[in-house]
């Protein structure tokens, strides 16, 4: 929650150079009508890039979305910039096409929550308030 | 003055009205007391509203000539004559991961069970032209396809496939210029006749710009990378197609089918437009244009679009520009299943799936087809989940018989219909482009990729409320379903082999070569009357990499940066 509104502000961002932003755009949207401020990213970001947004606009979440399979190897990055810069309060969400076996591989590194296709949008809302709230304030 | 046979027509009209109102009235009201129907309103996938039952009043406003016969303008009923009475469509299953020898030995099992032509997958490096050690290819060498870098890639994706004989397909964009380039000088080494090479690149940018979003340049230097190719090919590879315009990525980004076709042909107007400003005669280069659609869930709706597409193509090819060959006004396609619609859940379901769409693509009058494997949903498929989907259109080519009569659908009140109100809106929207700047410009403003993620966000919102029925996700679902299934493995070998290949390659170089054929190359590239081809194919026999030729126009040209709309 951003420090005086009480509103929670989440970065969205589309990591590597897989272009399809169907999914991220219906999420961005969804999340953005309940009331979220949504900052999404655009295309073709590198880990650097997402960290250094998120920790400038000051987010409680990021969400990545990656279609490429490439994804065991930017999450990993992003957890490491993120622990670098001492912004691990910031929590990691992702989404695409990812193996289950690897879903589970990534939340032992500490993705807090993975969103596989045609997850509905309320859900996905629903995941968001959760983990803000688990979290606690800043 | 109404002649005779218009006042048996007027005549004939009157009383299938009256006998349309007494059915109503009788039979119709009486069961609907009785029984109710499921819905108000019924429509298609792409909202477009649909009766309970189509008579011949339903076409009686579409000219005859306009459903016409095959292989006759407007080919509405299909591009020849005799269709898959002749030769059925061709099977051209995509594939590519790892490195070309990966690649290759894929390529040599679908031909051996069968398949008729080639179609490769790049990955992702390959598709944004980075080389395989950019800093940007990290983790996605040989993951979502073929990696290739250099000519000796494109040697070993394609050894000892005969290349004069079966039509090779590449799925490639931005950096699709040099994959040409690097296919006409593999044809050279091999001491093909390059006029009898035939094939596709995909090459369409500007539909990258609206869907797909993979892109290197600005619009313009890249449209005219498109304009060298097409008039490159119709100079020097008479049978390949230099570019396929393609509705696939904008449907699966989001749009309406409807969306589809209309976007496709804003596409198609842009192209021809900058084609014949450089001076070539339309029908000099239109009868290479190629297309690609999807075949979408909706299965009526989806034959009356391929019927509309064929018919709004040869209309906007006599008409806006004149052409005068049939062949610059017949379009042909290639068609794939819509990966979009493929599950997770019971995902052995997809075969259903795509067998459905697949004979709306062959009902619809495609001329090649690929049908997506079972488990794409998990990641690309494996060679199992690949014979299926072969054997599904060997299913619908062999055994089924709908191949015997050319457009069987044709007549159909509710098809003809359809196919005619596809072809009205399509107009409307390619009017309301003209009107608002044209396609670049609503490209600039965003107005494409907003209206494909409106339709997105709303096909979403259908789905998860369960308006939009998915067996397995919002149907039928099985809580407590084990995936059972066995994914195509990815080979951690792969970075490695590939940057060694690349290092070699460097190495044997003469380098010194390279470089004053990489200042050659910005000096063409800066005259916008010089064709950017015959340089390129310089280029990659002398061992330039794909990275190196990119990364030179970068410093001229800059890249492409998106405003996202969401």
């Amino acid at each position: 929650m951003s420090k005086n509104s009480g509103i929670i502000r989440i970065l969205i961002a589309k990591v590597g150079l897989d272009g399809h932003d169907r999914g991220v755009k219906v999420v961005a949207r969804a999340l953005r009508d309940a009331g979220m401020d949504v900052i999404y990213t655009g295309l073709h970001r590198t880990p650097e890039e997402v960290v250094r947004a998120a920790i400038q606009e000051d987010v409680d979440i990021i969400g990545v979305s990656i279609l490429s399979g490439a994804h065991m190897t930017v999450f990993p990055r992003i957890l490491e910039l993120l622990k670098e810069s001492e912004a691990e309060d910031i929590i990691v969400t992702g989404g695409g096409v990812i193996p289950d076996d690897e879903v589970d591989d990534l939340k032992k590194l500490g993705v807090k929550e993975v969103m596989l296709q045609d997850t509905p949008p309320q859900n996905i809302i629903d995941s968001m308030q959760r983990l803000v709230t688990e979290r606690g304030p800043r | 003055m109404i002649n005779e046979k218009q006042a048996l027509d007027n005549m004939a009209r009157e009383q299938l009205e009256q006998k349309l109102e007494k059915w109503e009235q009788d039979e119709l009201a009486k069961f609907l007391k009785r029984q109710p129907e499921r819905k108000d309103e019924f429509a298609t996938f792409g909202n477009i509203p649909v009766k309970r039952v189509y008579t011949a009043l339903d076409v009686a406003e579409t000219p005859l000539e306009d459903i016409g016969l095959p292989g006759q303008y407007p080919f509405t009923r299909g591009p020849y004559p005799t269709m898959y009475r002749g030769r059925n469509w061709t099977m051209r299953q995509i594939a590519g991961f790892g490195t070309g020898e990966d690649t290759n030995k894929r390529f040599k099992y679908l031909i051996a069970q069968g398949q008729t032509g080639i179609s490769t997958d790049f990955d992702m490096p390959t598709l944004m032209g980075y080389d395989s050690d950019h800093p940007m290819s990290t983790g996605e060498v040989g993951r979502e396809g073929v990696a290739v870098d250099t000519l000796a890639d494109m040697e070993a994706l394609y050894a000892d496939i005969d290349l004069e004989n079966i039509s090779v397909s590449m799925t490639i964009n931005p950096s699709a210029w040099i994959m040409l380039a690097m296919y006409y000088a593999l044809g050279q080494k091999r001491g093909y006749d390059p006029h009898k090479l035939s094939g596709t690149v995909q090459a369409d940018i500007l539909k990258e710009y609206m869907a797909q979003k993979e892109w290197i340049y600005p619009i313009r230097p890249s449209v005219r990378i498109v304009r060298d190719c097409i008039t490159f090919c119709a100079e020097n590879m008479r049978r390949f197609n230099p570019i396929n315009i393609s509705g696939y990525h904008v449907s699966e980004a989001g749009s309406s089918p409807l969306q589809e076709i209309a976007f496709t042909m804003a596409n198609t107007i842009a192209y021809v437009e900058e084609v014949t400003k450089a001076g070539m005669d339309v029908d000099d280069f239109a009868p290479r244009l190629a297309f690609f659609f999807v075949c979408q869930r909706d299965f009526f709706e989806e034959i009356a679009k391929f019927r509309a597409a064929r018919r709004v193509y040869a209309k906007i090819m006599k008409e806006r520009f004149g052409a005068k060959k049939p062949e610059s006004m017949r379009l042909r396609f290639h068609c794939q299943t819509a990966a979009a619609t493929l599950t997770k859940p019971q995902y052995k379901v997809n075969v259903i799936r795509t067998a459905l769409q697949a004979l709306s693509a062959v009902l619809g009058g495609a001329q090649s087809l690929h049908t997506n494997g079972m488990d794409e949903a998990f990641a690309i498929p494996t060679e199992e989940a690949m014979k299926i989907a072969l054997r599904t259109q060997q299913v619908i080519a062999e055994e089924s018989n709908v191949t015997q009569v050319i457009d069987p659908v044709g007549g159909s009140y509710f098809v003809e219909n359809l196919t005619t109100e596809f072809e009205k809106k399509i107009f409307e929207i390619l009017d309301e482009i003209d009107e608002k700047g044209g396609t670049i410009k609503l490209i600039e403003e965003g107005w494409f990729q907003r209206q494909i993620a409106d339709f997105a966000y709303e096909t979403a919102t259908k789905k998860a409320s369960g308006e939009y029925p998915l067996i397995g996700v919002n149907r039928f679902e099985e809580k407590d379903e084990v995936f059972d299934v066995e994914l195509h493995p990815h080979d951690e070998t792969t970075t490695k082999r590939q940057i060694d290949g690349l290092n070699k390659v460097r190495e044997d170089r003469d380098s010194a070569k390279v470089d004053k054929l990489l200042k050659e190359l910005v000096e063409v590239a800066k005259d916008d009357s010089k064709n950017i081809m015959p340089i390129t194919v310089e280029l990659v026999k002398a061992g330039a990499s794909m990275g190196d030729i990119v990364e030179t126009l970068k410093e001229l040209w800059g890249t492409y940066r998106e405003t996202p709309v969401f």
